[in-house]
């Protein structure tokens, strides 16, 4: 058993993205050692779903949506867009399936060139792909810039730096909209940005998702911006995903204990809602030796013996809701699995 | 001493500020990143500092610490450190307040600490320093620092660089850092905002532990309204270099007067929403500190904004509760709020928050 299971993989011809026993490591030097970013995850995205994909740093969830961009290619495992598989592309043919999806960084200011003007900078991805003539072109970067709320006229007058942290972060999704993609990976898209701020540009996502019928995958640490924008929730943890979710499922009823320490962190806005006792202790493990079984077991307030040398695998505890827990919050111990295969 | 005398000191704050200015000269004019600030600070009390990116809360903190540069500073007002004047220290007067007085921790736990020098001697300098300890003393009280702030196996950790440690250890490091000369005032200034949630909570935990113990005072500096929610006993809310709104936590929050506050609370997502709720925003950005607005600073992005707002500037206001004051003409409840509210709300701009959208 070394995956985390496949359960929750959907059968339907609606499916834009299948990623299955996604593997990346990386190498340190030449030690031998590596670190397992992430170790056999499996999930799907549907035509106009959005993902959502959380958990701490170091969980491996950014390297998933970079994997998916062939950023770089992961160590094993099938990626399966739109029906072609990713992994096996290469060059020209990598590059023209990457103008269908695209992403949005977390870092607004240092992912566009300081040194070009913004209208430019939408511009870049037409004028490289030879998209229609100038003009045709030029109208539709407007176009766009018009539609995330920044003034083409401006745009094309001023660099980066005129612009605050949120109108960059409009200027990014901006260029990774005009080449008309099917899905848009957003990195932590608003975690740099003021609680302000941050509202203006999700309800901007959710707005573009549906006049442009977008697919998108949600990658951030704070649990409440992913619930509120995501259609479905994948919690990861060192490398491996714990529980799949609807997003006000996964809120309402947490399965995995780690879902719970996560949401029981969040700190609540009302002074009278009490701070919560934080049941999990330490930080994650080092991702170059992760310990055996089930990941979480160091950290765990309900773990056994079997956590420590059986890894869960992701099973259904309620209709579309999975869970990797030997012990879950509800739904019943899992059945001890048949040994020797 | 007398009674009276007794009930007099518990009350009279630790740390007073009295209409603090600090002003940097720019190459486009003077910004004003602090205007007018009064706050006070009783002993073994927490206030939270709160605002978006700019609205002076950082410059604020420093101000008060003396940290900011000479030049190209223009600094006005009084900063009293147990009824010491403080604001006209030099440097080198300040250092006998520096580190057993007051202490500060950073947001960014990496850049804060020597990269090249192991821990314990960062921890071990001041304590050498300011109380004149043995090395062999110091190393001590460092082991029992560590201990205090949870640092498993402490004296393996004393002997290793910051880039050993993770985000979180070195967060815990700084503070025991900023603990080692048990300071009374302690500066933290976003303090968990480059930490994961799990450990952001683990380390406001450990604040507040701290304060209660050491019986010393906190101000804590953040943007996020929920880690303040739970952790302070009171909060001035800033934006433009002013103080908008003041008020004890509970009261802040059951009974907000300032429309910003109000915008503010209403944009943060929250969990007990349904998934795609439309989020409340502000519209617009903060002012331009070197051309402020005139009248109401925050009135360009106010929904509830009138005429008046935009040509006079709002003085502080009492609120009903002592202790609550707001820079508001039409505040939250007022009969204008209220009809610019039905108003909003008929024309579908002011989304109740929690509504589908």
């Amino acid at each position: 058993m070394a995956g985390t299971g496949k359960a929750h993989l959907r059968n339907s011809d609606d499916v834009l993205l299948r990623v299955e026993d996604l593997v990346v490591e990386f190498p340190i030097g030449r030690t031998g050692l590596k670190v397992n970013a992430v170790s056999g995850i499996s999930f799907d995205v549907l035509k106009g779903e959005t993902l959502g994909i959380v958990g701490e740093s170091g969980c491996g969830k950014s390297t998933t949506g970079r994997a998916i961009m062939q950023l770089p290619s992961p160590t094993s495992g099938s990626i399966v867009f739109d029906g072609t598989e990713l992994t096996s592309l290469s060059g020209e043919s990598m590059r023209e399936a990457r103008t269908k999806i695209q992403m949005i960084f977390q870092d607004p200011i240092s992912s566009l060139n300081p040194r070009r003007k913004v209208r430019d900078i939408v511009l870049e991805p037409l004028s490289i792909w030879n998209r229609g003539t100038k003009a045709e072109q030029l109208a539709a970067v407007d176009k766009i810039l018009e539609h995330v709320g920044i003034d083409p006229q401006r745009a094309a007058e001023s660099q980066p730096h005129q612009f605050s942290g949120g109108q960059c972060q409009r200027i990014s999704i901006a260029r990774s909209l005009v080449l008309d993609p099917k899905m848009i990976i957003c990195d932590e898209p608003v975690s740099a940005l003021d609680v302000s701020v941050q509202a203006q540009v999700v309800n901007l996502l959710e707005d573009l998702k549906k006049e442009f019928g977008l697919t998108l995958v949600f990658i951030a640490h704070d649990l409440a911006v992913v619930k509120n924008i995501s259609d479905r929730i994948a919690v990861m943890y060192l490398g491996k995903i714990c529980e799949v979710s609807g997003s006000d499922d996964l809120y309402r009823n947490p399965a995995h204990p780690y879902t719970d320490v996560l949401l029981s962190a969040i700190p609540v806005p009302d002074p009278t809602v009490a701070v919560k006792k934080i049941s999990v202790e330490g930080e994650p493990p080092s991702p170059v030796s992760p310990p055996d079984g089930c990941r979480f077991n160091t950290r765990c307030p309900n773990a056994s013996d079997r956590c420590r040398s059986e890894e869960p695998t992701l099973r259904e505890v309620e209709p579309g809701h999975f869970v990797a827990c030997h012990h879950p919050l509800f739904g019943g111990e899992a059945p001890v699995a048949v040994r020797g295969n | 001493m007398n009674q009276s005398d007794l009930v007099r000191t518990e009350v009279e704050a630790l740390v007073e500020t009295v209409q603090v200015k600090t002003h940097f000269k720019t190459a486009r004019g003077v910004a004003r990143a602090v205007d007018g600030v009064s706050i006070q600070i009783r002993r073994g009390q927490s206030l939270g500092i709160v605002g978006e990116s700019g609205s002076g809360k950082t410059v604020l903190s420093r101000s008060i610490m003396g940290l900011l540069p000479r030049n190209g500073v223009i600094r006005q007002g009084s900063v009293r450190y147990q009824g010491q004047e403080i604001s006209e220290h030099t440097p080198k007067e300040m250092r006998s307040i520096w580190g057993r007085e007051m202490a500060m921790i950073f947001q960014d736990p990496m850049t804060s600490l020597n990269p090249v020098m192991k821990v314990g001697k960062q921890i071990t300098e001041s304590l050498r320093m300011h109380l004149g300890m043995s090395a062999t003393e110091a190393m001590a009280v460092a082991e029992k620092l560590f201990r205090d702030v949870r640092i498993p196996e402490p004296t393996r950790r004393l002997n290793q660089y910051p880039h050993e440690l993770s985000g979180g250890m070195r967060q815990r490091v700084m503070i025991a850092i900023a603990m080692a000369c048990g300071p009374n005032m302690l500066f933290a200034d976003e303090p968990t905002t480059a930490l994961d949630v799990t450990v952001q909570a683990q380390i406001l935990e450990l604040l507040s532990e701290q304060k209660r113990d050491r019986n010393m005072s906190l101000l804590l500096v953040t943007h996020n309204l929920g880690v303040v929610a739970g952790y302070t006993d009171e909060i001035a809310v800033m934006y433009g270099g002013k103080v908008v709104e003041k008020a004890p936590t509970s009261t802040l929050f059951a009974d907000t007067k300032m429309p910003y506050t109000e915008a503010l609370l209403r944009s943060i997502p929250r969990l007990d929403q349904p998934s795609h709720s439309r989020l409340a925003t502000i519209p617009g950005r903060p002012p331009d500190l070197v051309h402020p607005p005139k009248g109401c600073l925050f009135a360009p992005r106010c929904a509830f904004v009138r005429d008046l707002c935009l040509n006079e500037e709002p003085e502080l206001q009492q609120a009903a509760s002592p202790d609550h004051t707001y820079r508001c003409f039409y505040p939250v409840g007022s009969p204008e709020y209220l009809e610019r509210k039905v108003e909003l709300t008929r024309k579908g701009e002011f989304v109740a928050t929690g509504e589908v959208s």
